[in-house]
């Protein structure tokens, strides 16, 4: 076994992790930094968002109305001093990437440019056309390289994080290339792995999307927060999922359903106008669309396609000059995926799994109830999302969150001594581990493929946009029963040279635990809230449920849940209002 | 129309073989799958052991780049209908050395990446607080299409010279410089000139155009390596016939 060992270490290297490989870099340049990530972090999943990144810096704005927005389009759920500190440093961390060389879209006099998005009462998302993640990430990766203090570990999937002493003291990893197994082993160690989209089977998420830093930390000891508030993003493509950015509906474009009628005004969100209408509409908060879709379905008045039913998403009336300077990539993803021209042509859309409002449980600089564990970005809950985030405020999160986790990491790991024998004693298990469960396990029958597309149906037929306890329970049972079946699995490939049948099972078994959890978390919150919606208790009930649910893994395997109050500052729950 | 295709796919397992070999599969042909689809295909139904890297499916990752039919391509981006009626040979990015199946090994790539300083570099900064460096949208497009580039090596798979010698540095490192020294922002355009006036740097392209033909996202960096070589001659004049000039 290869050990090392570092002070801070990264597990992910997308926005959040990179920024925070950069604030604990900065904080002390004799601090060690190492990111281990399993792909090259240019290949992280931040590269895939579209529309732009929040942050209020325009005269007719405010913190407190970009905070506003953000906790009544959470429902309510999110902790409002997390909220107030995130729209406080968020122009700062906007700023930051400007100067570090960002290619942010310009108004004509060289000023940072702002467009309308989906909840938000003012226009503050900055974007980089319509590719800000992919510059966002591309702007980090290239900045990080001139840090010498950063070590990289590309395309080393994290097994296990080691737990001695009552502090996570480092990680086991496999270094793809080889199938080594090392012990990394660090003074403070912080989740940046995103989200876990794959869970579902129809998803904007890319394939490496598979809640890896969730089940970490769950088998770790640490709690999921408010796992069952699940995004849909209601304009994906069908059959591949590809997302076509709100910013589509932000410059003008219109849902119309079968009949080529905008359906959205009769779901409470405003009247159509030819312009388009802050917080009104098709610039209406995610959950509440993805929802009249499905009623849309159940009124018949959606069209077939082969992969399920669709609305149409109408941008023909912006014309050519608006669709190729304001959304290039989402003409270039119709032309290329979808075979039409939005220019001239409807957009087939449906919701599509896109968001993980939940994740591992955190404090406001980032850090879990397991001493020397942090975390930031999608795998994390801060909670500044609440049961709804609004787009565009997760990119911002990323910088936000990163940055304070990377600081609260690094002068953690000062106070700290050097990891203990015990943490490479458990990476030698480990390593056991992985060796008779994977790599030298013989028989078995079942196929990873099969296993995952079984858990795939079954958190979408539970956990979709519309739920019932029924449903939830069958999924319980469901679910126990395909982690019986996990252990029997059968492997083709027993190489060491990068084994991605390795990769895809331990993936798997990471995405299992994430399905328990969103489901356990979905039959415990008995009322209807955000992106959670049941068809039992279609109320929200401030009473029982203005609570966190926290998730924590039994000794059995099995989830157990708990509540946790929702800090309120200045603004107490309220309706949700939107087109009026 | 037809209902299968067959894919020949490039294997090797260094524990298992010496010379790479190539596999038949035969899949179902579906008018809306893509290369990477039928990959995905065999992975799942047919044999688990092969090897490739993918990750968006939406072309911005960069992650699966491979040949197919000889040609290099984003196999998300590429639909097997192109390929009727088959057979579509698909292996690792050409020129590259092969670790297992269609990956390939991109630490060189990494490090050319690194050594164009792809950061902005400058003088002095300017406190956050002050705002932002104001850049025209007319100065922002003298550098954006450079700063489209999602690193997936197409074009290196597809240069005749990195093919001959892979000490050049290669269309994308290029662009990427050329996408920070023609940013209104940066002050760092003399550091990243000297690395690459060095031999193994722009001299090396003789201008065959390939890269720019296969670039998926049209960053043309044929046309970076012409304007840095335009500008690398001029200061060589300039510090070498006209010392008295130099800054």
């Amino acid at each position: 076994m290869e050990v090392s060992a570092h002070d801070v270490l990264l597990v992910g290297g997308g926005g959040a992790g990179l920024r925070a490989a950069i604030a604990a870099a900065e904080v002390n340049s004799r601090l060690n930094v190492a990111v281990v990530s399993k792909v090259y972090p240019m290949r992280s999943h931040t590269v895939s968002a579209e529309g732009g990144a929040a942050a209020a810096i325009k005269p007719d704005d405010s913190l407190d109305e970009h905070a506003r927005d953000t906790i009544s389009g959470g429902d309510w759920l999110c902790d409002q001093d997390a909220v107030e500190a995130f729209v406080r440093e968020a122009p700062e961390e906007m700023l930051q990437l400007e100067h570090w060389g960002c290619p942010w879209s310009r108004e004509p006099s060289g000023h940072i440019a702002v467009r309308p998005f989906g909840g938000m009462k003012k226009m503050r998302t900055w974007f980089a056309a319509d590719k800000t993640g992919f510059h966002m990430l591309h702007t980090l990766f290239q900045t990080s390289l001139k840090y010498t203090t950063i070590t990289r570990y590309d395309e080393f999937f994290v097994t296990k994080l080691l737990v001695d002493d009552g502090r996570v003291q480092g990680v086991v990893a496999i270094e793809l290339a080889t199938g080594k197994i090392h012990a990394i082993l660090a003074k403070a160690v912080i989740l940046c792995t995103g989200g876990c989209g794959r869970v579902f089977p129809f998803t904007t998420n890319a394939n490496i999307k598979t809640g890896d830093g969730m089940s970490l930390a769950y088998r770790a000891g640490a709690p999921l927060k408010d796992m069952e508030f699940v995004q849909y993003h209601p304009t994906g493509l069908p059959f591949t999922g590809i997302l076509i950015t709100e910013a589509a509906r932000s410059e003008g474009g219109w849902m119309l359903n079968k009949e080529g009628y905008r359906y959205l005004q009769d779901y409470n969100l405003g009247t159509p106008q030819p312009h388009p209408v802050l917080s009104s509409m098709e610039l209406g908060p995610r959950d509440r669309l993805s929802q009249a879709f499905v009623k849309e379905l159940e009124k018949g008045r959606t069209l077939d396609t082969p992969y399920g039913p669709v609305v149409h998403l109408d941008l023909r009336h912006l014309g050519e000059k608006v669709i190729n300077s304001k959304l290039p990539f989402v003409r270039e993803l119709c032309f290329k995926y979808q075979g039409l021209d939005p220019v001239k042509e409807l957009i087939p859309v449906r919701p599509v799994v896109h968001y993980m409002m939940g994740g591992v449980h955190t404090d406001i600089n980032g850090a879990t109830p397991l001493r020397g564990l942090f975390a930031a970005g999608e795998v994390a809950c801060v909670s500044i999302n609440g049961a709804n985030r609004l787009g565009s405020n997760s990119l911002t999160e990323c910088l936000v969150f990163g940055a304070r986790v990377g600081r609260a990491a690094a002068a953690h790991a000062a106070e700290q001594q050097e990891p203990a024998g015990h943490a490479l004693a458990q990476a030698m298990d480990e390593q056991h581990r992985l060796e008779m469960q994977f790599l030298r396990k013989t028989g078995g029958h079942e196929r990873i493929a099969t296993i995952r597309d079984d858990m795939q149906k079954t958190t979408e037929d539970s956990a979709g946009i519309y739920r019932t306890g029924m449903a939830l329970l069958a999924a319980t049972e469901a679910l126990r029963t395909l982690q019986e079946r996990f252990q029997n699995i059968a492997l083709d490939d027993h190489s060491q040279t990068f084994n991605t049948e390795l990769v895809a099972a331990l993936e798997l078994s990471c995405m299992l635990d994430v399905a328990e959890t969103i489901v356990q978390s979905a039959l415990h919150r008995t009322e209807s809230r955000g992106a959670h919606q049941r068809t039992d208790f279609p109320k929200r009930d401030d009473e029982k449920f203005l609570a966190h649910s926290l998730v924590f893994q039994q000794a059995d395997g099995s989830p157990r849940v708990e509540y946790l109050p929702v800090t309120i500052t200045r603004w107490p729950p309220a309706e949700r209002v939107y087109g009026r | 129309m037809a209902d299968k295709i067959t894919l020949e796919v490039m294997r090797y397992r260094p524990e298992q073989e010496t010379e790479p070999t190539f596999q038949g599969y035969e899949v179902p042909f579906h008018a809306d799958w893509v290369v990477l689809d039928a990959l995905n295909y065999i992975k799942d139904r047919l044999d688990g052991s092969l090897s490739y890297r993918w990750s968006c499916r939406m072309g911005v990752c960069g992650s699966c780049g491979m040949m197919v039919d000889g040609e290099p391509q984003l196999t998300c981006a590429t639909f097997l209908s192109h390929y009727l009626p088959g057979p579509v040979r698909v292996e690792p990015l050409r020129y590259f050395p092969i670790m297992r199946d269609l990956v390939i090994e991109m630490t060189d790539f990494m490090d050319k990446l690194q050594r164009v300083k792809p950061w902005l570099i400058r003088g002095a900064e300017k406190p956050l607080l002050q705002g932002e460096y104001l850049q025209t949208p007319e100065e922002l497009d003298l550098y954006k299409q450079f700063s489209m580039c999602i690193n997936c090596m197409l074009c290196y798979a597809a240069c005749p010279v990195y093919g001959l010698d892979p000490q050049f540095i290669g269309p994308a490192a290029i662009a990427l410089a050329q996408r920070y020294n023609m940013d209104s922002r940066d002050q760092g355009s003399e550091q990243r000139l000297d690395l690459l006036s060095q031999h193994d740097g722009i001299w090396g392209c003789t201008f065959v155009g390939e890269c720019s033909k296969v670039c998926p996202k049209e960053v043309d960096p044929a046309s970076a390596i012409q304007q840095y070589k335009l500008t690398a001659t001029k200061e060589w004049f300039r510090a070498f016939l006209m010392p008295w000039s130099a800054k």
